[in-house]
């Protein structure tokens, strides 16, 4: 409001007062950067001979950093000069369109590699748990879309569904034997269950106070978990559940157990081949139903109060019911999902569902683009698979993490792939324009 | 009686710090209508600041006391409202006229990005440091003597002052009048000759500042310091923000000795392992049933 929107440099500026700018800021930046680092970075707190912590100094790590600051700063300057790059711009309507065709036709090619991943790969045990770990963040990002992409309800605490979805299954598993199958469903429609049980009251609010009471909801549920010792088995978890079977076949090495009966000579990767095929599934599912949705009348309204709640309202829209479904599906997903999980790793405890585990799922939807679908499965092979290839780096991969939903923000408020298509067209004359950002405050 | 006694101190100090922090969260919500999500994160930062600071002033063998607390409060709060200051510049300005969940998606970013940030600069492990300042009074002796230590003391009445003297800033500068300009009608402020940019930025300046304070006094009264304690305490300061009525200042402060005592109480009375569990439940109640808190204005929204 208060910005004068900045002249871009004539053409023919001097090259000169570009590069006194650049320098201008770089110095700046370095003043700045020299005010944050110095005591965090030029400084290190470890405990002396004695125990006692002591501080020594850093100086190269503080001056590599400063540096790097004014580098950044310098070469920003000198490439952009004061505009500001890339911000709030959407992609021409005509290469939104075309990267949705693109889009359209990516998603059979990469459906076909992934059905082919196991055959590819069948002597890769490592990269078969990975795409594994991949699609389940995948099914999760596309579950958490329907909240946060499609009804514009931030969910902080998605998180604590996936941990219904598990222990349920774990503890239904072990205290009654149920098996694997009659499980799922159990397990999700308990998660819904407690997606409608959490929305209910809290549903009414506004956009950020609904964030923060999810947040809230899946601390709670979090605690619950580590402290209600007797049930949950507290901070421990729970150990040894029961794997999946073959449709009662079991992935063992005895007479009855999935390889005998089907002639094969034994091996470990039969089941994780299995289990990769299992939660390609249900990701396809959770898509597919999500297509399906986005074209009745509740998906539209969905997406009709994430564009604006008080034209919804006064339409005639029963708001609260229509978020309570959007939620309760999500909330389903996560724990079909976490009933895979529980199954996958035979083990788990409060450790898995900490906040962290929300914002990574939150992050995926965030980078791929609100709404999404095809950005999900991008934003989810970037970050889990380039956590994995910068292991060594593991310590670092969370700033990165966190700088780059920072700056997918403030570049591309929409998520890397901002394509929206209007699920519902109103004949040929529907290509209209997207507005440059839809939803913005007016 | 003198158990209640006992813990209505312990809370009240608790309290202090949680208020300090609700202050960041309700100026910054109060003028552009965002959770600083980032800003638990931040208090955080001013913690092992203060800790990196005392460390260096004991390394050149100035340790008096007075001059020490005085030296950390006034590093900290500088570096630390540099540290607000650049947030607010490199993550929030930019979104200013975004939709209304991307500065706090934004916020989320940078909230993972200064723990992580701090967790690699510093290391995991958490900080220890010896008691900087010892002994205490007793109030009421007695078979269980009430006590009220030093710390306790010195973090009660810096908060009435830095309290005092912010309360005066907002109600009698110019500062606080662009501030309470703002909070009304951006447009119209900036019409009439406030600098929006500038009063925004020192808004954050002000929250990073106090959330300092409430960093320092933290590490005096625990004596310790680890990347994480931004996170937990950064929600019971919002919890305490919203109950009192977000965008009010003695709001904050009230629902901050609120959250405290409940805490310390609920330790003290039922069970210490759900405690945050309490003070969750707070957080989901009030905005619930009391969404205006105690001394917030209904928000009216406008087509």
């Amino acid at each position: 409001m208060t910005d004068i929107p900045a002249t871009p440099a004539a053409p023919g500026a001097p090259a000169s007062s570009r590069l006194w700018l650049a320098l201008k800021s770089a110095t700046f930046a370095a003043l700045v950067a020299f005010g944050l680092f110095s005591l965090m970075i030029g400084v290190s707190t470890e405990p002396d001979a004695s125990g006692a912590l002591a501080a020594s100094w850093r100086p190269d790590d503080l001056a590599v950093m400063v540096a790097a600051v004014a580098a950044g700063a310098f070469l920003r300057g000198l490439i952009f000069g004061d505009r500001r790059p890339f911000e709030n711009r959407a992609l021409p309507l005509r290469w939104q369109l075309r990267l949705g065709a693109i889009g359209r036709l990516v998603a059979p090619l990469l459906l076909g590699f992934a059905l082919l991943v196991p055959v590819i790969f069948y002597e890769d045990r490592y990269l078969l748990d990975l795409s594994i770990l991949i699609l389940t963040y995948i099914m999760l990002g596309w579950g958490l879309n329907i909240v946060v992409g499609l009804a514009g309800l931030l969910d902080l605490g998605y998180v604590a569904f996936y941990a219904v979805g598990a222990y349920s299954y774990a503890l239904l598993a072990q205290n009654f034997g149920l098996s694997f199958w009659l499980c799922l469903p159990l397990a999700g429609i308990l998660a819904a269950f407690w997606g409608i049980l959490l929305g209910f009251p809290v549903l009414r609010l506004r956009g950020d106070y609904l964030a923060i009471v999810t947040l809230g909801f899946g601390e709670i549920i979090r605690l619950v978990l580590i402290n209600w010792q007797d049930v949950t088995g507290g901070p421990n978890g729970i150990g040894g559940i029961a794997r999946p079977s073959f449709f009662g076949l079991p992935f063992t090495a005895d007479e009855d157990g999935f390889a005998a009966s089907f002639g094969l000579e034994f091996s470990t990767t039969h089941r994780v081949v299995f289990l990769y095929y299992l939660i390609l599934i249900l990701a396809l599912i959770t898509n597919a139903v999500t297509h399906r949705l986005r074209r009745l009348p509740v998906g539209r309204a969905w997406e009709a109060l994430r564009e604006d709640e008080i034209a919804c309202r006064s339409l005639g829209i029963n708001t609260t019911n229509v978020k309570l479904t959007a939620f309760a599906t999500g909330a389903m997903f996560a724990g079909f999902a976490g009933s895979f999980f529980a199954t996958r790793q035979g083990f788990i405890s409060p450790e898995s569902f900490t906040f962290g585990e929300s914002a990574l799922i939150l992050a995926i939807v965030v980078l791929g683009g609100l709404g999404s679908q095809i950005g999900v499965v991008i934003a989810a092979v970037v970050m889990i698979g380039g956590f994995e290839l910068f292991r060594e780096f593991e310590q670092f991969r969370m700033i990165v993490f966190g700088a780059s939903m920072v700056a997918i923000m403030v570049w591309r408020p929409r998520g890397l792939i901002s394509l929206r298509e209007p699920t519902l067209k109103l004949g040929a004359a529907a290509v209209a324009p997207i507005p440059p950002v839809p939803g913005e405050r007016p | 009686m003198d158990y209640f006694l006992q813990q209505l101190i312990n809370g009240l100090t608790l309290g202090s710090i949680y208020g300090l922090i609700a202050i960041g969260y309700t100026m910054v919500y109060g003028i552009i209508g965002m959770i600083n999500f980032a800003h638990g994160d931040i208090y955080m930062v001013g913690a092992y600041i203060a800790l990196i600071t005392f460390l260096i002033l004991l390394s050149i063998g100035l340790t008096a006391v007075p001059l020490a607390l005085f030296v950390m409060l006034l590093v900290a709060m500088a570096i630390t409202a540099l540290y607000g200051w650049t947030v607010e510049r490199l993550a929030y300005r930019p979104l200013r006229h975004s939709y209304r969940l991307a500065p706090l998606i934004s916020a989320i970013g940078m909230s993972i990005l200064l723990q992580n940030y701090v967790q690699v600069a510093q290391g995991a492990r958490s900080k220890p440091l010896p008691p900087l300042i010892e002994g205490g009074q007793t109030l009421i002796p007695g078979d269980f003597p009430v006590q009220m230590s030093y710390v306790q003391m010195i973090v009660i009445a810096t908060t009435v002052v830095l309290m005092a003297i912010f309360s005066w800033i907002v109600a009698k500068t110019r500062l606080g009048r662009d501030m309470r300009a703002c909070e009304q009608d951006m447009r119209m402020a900036a019409l009439l000759g406030v600098n929006v940019d500038r009063t925004i930025s020192l808004t954050f300046v002000m929250g990073a500042s106090l959330a300092a304070v409430a960093g320092v006094m933290y590490l005096l009264y625990y004596g310790v310091a680890d990347f994480f304690i931004g996170f937990v305490a950064g929600i019971k300061a919002f919890t305490a923000a919203v109950l009192g009525g977000i965008g009010s200042l003695p709001g904050a402060m009230i629902g901050g000795l609120l959250i405290g005592l409940i805490e310390t109480f609920w330790s003290a009375y039922f069970s210490n392992e759900y405690k945050d569990v309490a003070a969750f439940a707070i957080l989901v109640i009030v905005l619930i049933f009391l969404p205006t808190g105690i001394l917030g204005r209904p928000e009216v929204e406008k087509v």
